[in-house]
């Protein structure tokens, strides 16, 4: 099957929706395409708090104040066009979403913002309780419902970026419940897929976030940067299992009620890892450095049983606990955890990434007509995220990116042609029935592999042994995907899976390696402190068929023009 | 603790026929768990939705479990037989996978 559109989107988690609503507002048609179902999947769904932005609603605020943070949390490699594009378009989009009826939390006649971790003030807004995402979600499918010149098109699994002339002019898909190979021509192509942590074996985000756009864009030949930068979330959920609730859903907690963290000895051992003796009550220490004391404690002998810290709100009061997060605690009892009575165990899990497509303030990549946007794109986070900027984010440069990408379709001729296609339809139809070892066997390596040699703490050794391990694994791949030859195949998802992930994997470890000191979320045990020599940005494209580094002269301060 | 799953497999162009497999789990752990066991430890060509893992966020995985409509990520494993089918009234696509989708997010058969 073939189709034409003047936007093709890519992803439709928060930002691809913005985007697509952006782009058809322009008066563009467009073509809104997710592996999954439209507005489910990806992390926005996900969420459960926190959306910065200055609105001034809880206290005086300017966005001036909001970048300074966030170039503060990003150690020195923020893109600040980007940053500062972040925190002046985010009120905006807020009060857009306030608009639509996402229900933020308000008290008496404002907005509630509340004060999180990293920020000079309340700067926050949140649907409770725990609800921001399915929010977010809910309410930018219904904006798309109501929207003309937009079709969303759901299992439709992207396979390559189609480039003529050094242009982008459409995509190969899969449709996984037919299996049929469908080619799209599009004038612009916005790359919306999220971020990568289905590369570790704990996460916190989908399925589907295996670092998909940031495969496209490479095999396009765009430039990624900043791919070091992958942020671990200190107190993800570890056990006992807890089934329909996102596993980051402490942070909530410790918000609103304080929570203790504890070792195996059930001593409290933040204070101990508190380099800048910061303690507001509720936090004592930074994602970066909870994460770093929780590790140690664990390599220490004094992790909890499985391997993690315990979480203890035992101090709280049944009533204080319910009057705050009544249906999560009806959620918690069934799944037999009562928190009055129990410790839970919380261990660093893999949450977002800051690295992604270099864009320029138009949000397009090096590749003329290739946009991303949200999660997909580097720069705007620096070496470590702010709390509460990931949606701001994803609603700030998915409507930029929509903006920019209607402006080129409907300025452009179509570039498509079916021959510059046609090798990746070649590689889909090369699909054939043979015996493979199992791709998901070889999926759950890769994320032990990469939890344990390109995780929060890196070595030398370590990173070197990692890079073997992923070359290995995509000799071991092969050049042609295996099939079962039936519609909707896990052995072609699998393979396709494995394709972007192993180039992905290398596209982190590989400047991991090469950066030789510890800022924000990229730490090495070898080069602790961070190096001034290091304000750089390192950038990585496709050379060959590999991975190749290359290091930015010094800090941009602007995008990439 | 060993969970026996009977899972209706096929799709429209074959007969549907009921295959079993037993897997190893902790109390606590879903049927979402089970199935991805399946698919690591036994035969990989097994076909279900999901998108966000256990978290109740995506709703993709809901199936037949036991004859009752429910998500496979919320459903506890249990000892002995549970069976699973994929819901009745959806158009099947293969294994546990039907057409959820609203019409008009289909590239095929918009309403």
């Amino acid at each position: 099957m073939h189709l034409e559109t003047d936007v093709l989107v890519i992803g439709a988690g928060g930002a691809g929706m913005y985007a697509a609503l952006e782009a058809a507002r322009a008066g563009a048609s467009v073509i809104l395409a997710d592996r999954s179902l439209i507005g489910r999947g990806g992390a926005t769904v996900m969420a459960q708090m926190t959306v910065a932005a200055a609105l001034g609603e809880q206290t005086p605020d300017s966005w001036e104040f909001h970048l300074a943070d966030t170039l503060a949390a990003g150690r020195g490699l923020c893109n600040e066009t980007l940053s500062a594009m972040l925190c002046q378009d985010g009120p905006a989009r807020i009060r857009e979403m306030d608009a639509w009826k996402v229900g933020w939390a308000r008290e008496g006649d404002h907005i509630t913002q509340i004060h999180a971790p990293g920020h000079d003030r309340p700067r926050c807004v949140y649907v409770d309780v725990l609800s921001t995402g399915p929010a977010v979600s809910r309410t930018l499918r219904t904006q798309l419902n109501l929207a003309s010149g937009i079709r969303r098109i759901g299992d439709l699994a992207i396979v390559d970026i189609v480039v003529r002339d050094g242009q982008a002019c459409g995509a190969v898909a899969v449709h996984l419940s037919s299996g049929e190979t469908v080619t799209l021509a599009a004038k612009s192509v916005i790359i919306a897929t999220g971020g990568l942590t289905r590369l570790y074996r704990r996460n916190s985000a989908s399925f589907n976030m295996g670092g998909d756009g940031y495969a496209l864009a490479l095999r396009a030949g765009a430039e990624l940067i900043d791919m070091e930068f992958v942020q671990f979330f200190p107190i993800g959920h570890l056990a006992p299992r807890l089934v329909g609730m996102d596993p980051i859903m402490w942070d909530p907690f410790r918000y609103k009620l304080g929570g203790k963290l504890l070792n195996g000895d059930l001593q409290e051992f933040e204070e101990a890892y508190a380099s800048d003796g910061r303690n507001d009550g509720n936090y004592v220490l930074t994602r970066d450095r909870a994460t770093y004391a929780i590790s140690k404690e664990v390599e220490a002998g004094r992790g909890s049983p499985a391997g993690g810290a315990y979480l203890s709100f035992q101090h709280v009061p049944d009533a204080e606990l319910r009057r705050a997060f009544g249906p999560v605690i009806d959620r918690l009892a069934a799944n037999g955890i009562d928190l009055t009575k129990q410790l839970v165990e919380v261990a660093p899990i893999a949450h977002y990434h800051m690295g992604g497509v270099r864009v320029d303030a138009a949000m397009q990549s090096t590749i003329p007509g290739l946009y991303a946007c949200g999660e997909a794109i580097g720069g705007a986070n620096g070496a470590n995220r702010l709390s509460g900027n990931a949606i701001t984010e994803a609603f700030v440069f998915g409507a930029r990116a929509g903006q920019s990408a209607a402006k080129n379709a409907l300025s452009a001729a179509s570039h498509w042609s079916h021959e510059a296609a046609s090798p990746t339809v070649d590689l889909l139809r090369s699909a054939d029935k043979r015996d493979t070892p199992n791709l998901a066997v070889a999926v759950t390596d890769l994320q032990a592999l990469m939890a344990d040699k390109v995780g929060p703490f890196r070595t030398d050794e370590k990173l070197r042994e990692a890079i073997v391990e992923i070359d290995r694994m995509t000799a071991d791949l092969g050049a042609a995907p295996p099939s079962s030859g039936m519609t909707f195949d896990p052995l072609l998802i699998d393979w396709l899976d494995l394709r972007n992930m192993l180039q992905v994997a290398k596209s982190v470890a590989v400047p991991a390696l090469a950066r030789t000191e510890s800022r924000g979320a990229h730490q090495r045990d070898d080069h602790p402190g961070l190096e001034e020599a290091w304000t750089l940005n390192q950038i990585i494209t496709l050379n060959g068929g590999d991975v190749a580094l290359e290091r930015g002269a010094s800090i941009s301060k602007k995008a990439s023009a | 603790m060993k969970a026996t799953l009977e899972i209706k497999r096929g799709t429209p162009a074959a007969p549907q026929h009921v295959e079993t497999f037993v897997v190893p789990f902790e109390p606590g752990q879903s049927i979402l768990d089970g199935l991805r066991a399946v698919r690591h430890d036994t035969d990989p060509t097994l076909a279900f939705r999901f998108a966000c893992i256990n978290a109740n966020a995506c709703k993709e995985c809901m199936m037949l479990i036991d004859g009752k409509v429910d998500y496979a990520c919320t459903v506890k494993l249990k000892e002995g037989v549970t069976t699973l089918a994929p819901l009745p009234k959806k158009a099947l696509v293969r294994d546990l996978v039907t057409e959820i989708a609203p019409p008009d997010e289909r590239l095929h058969g918009r309403g």
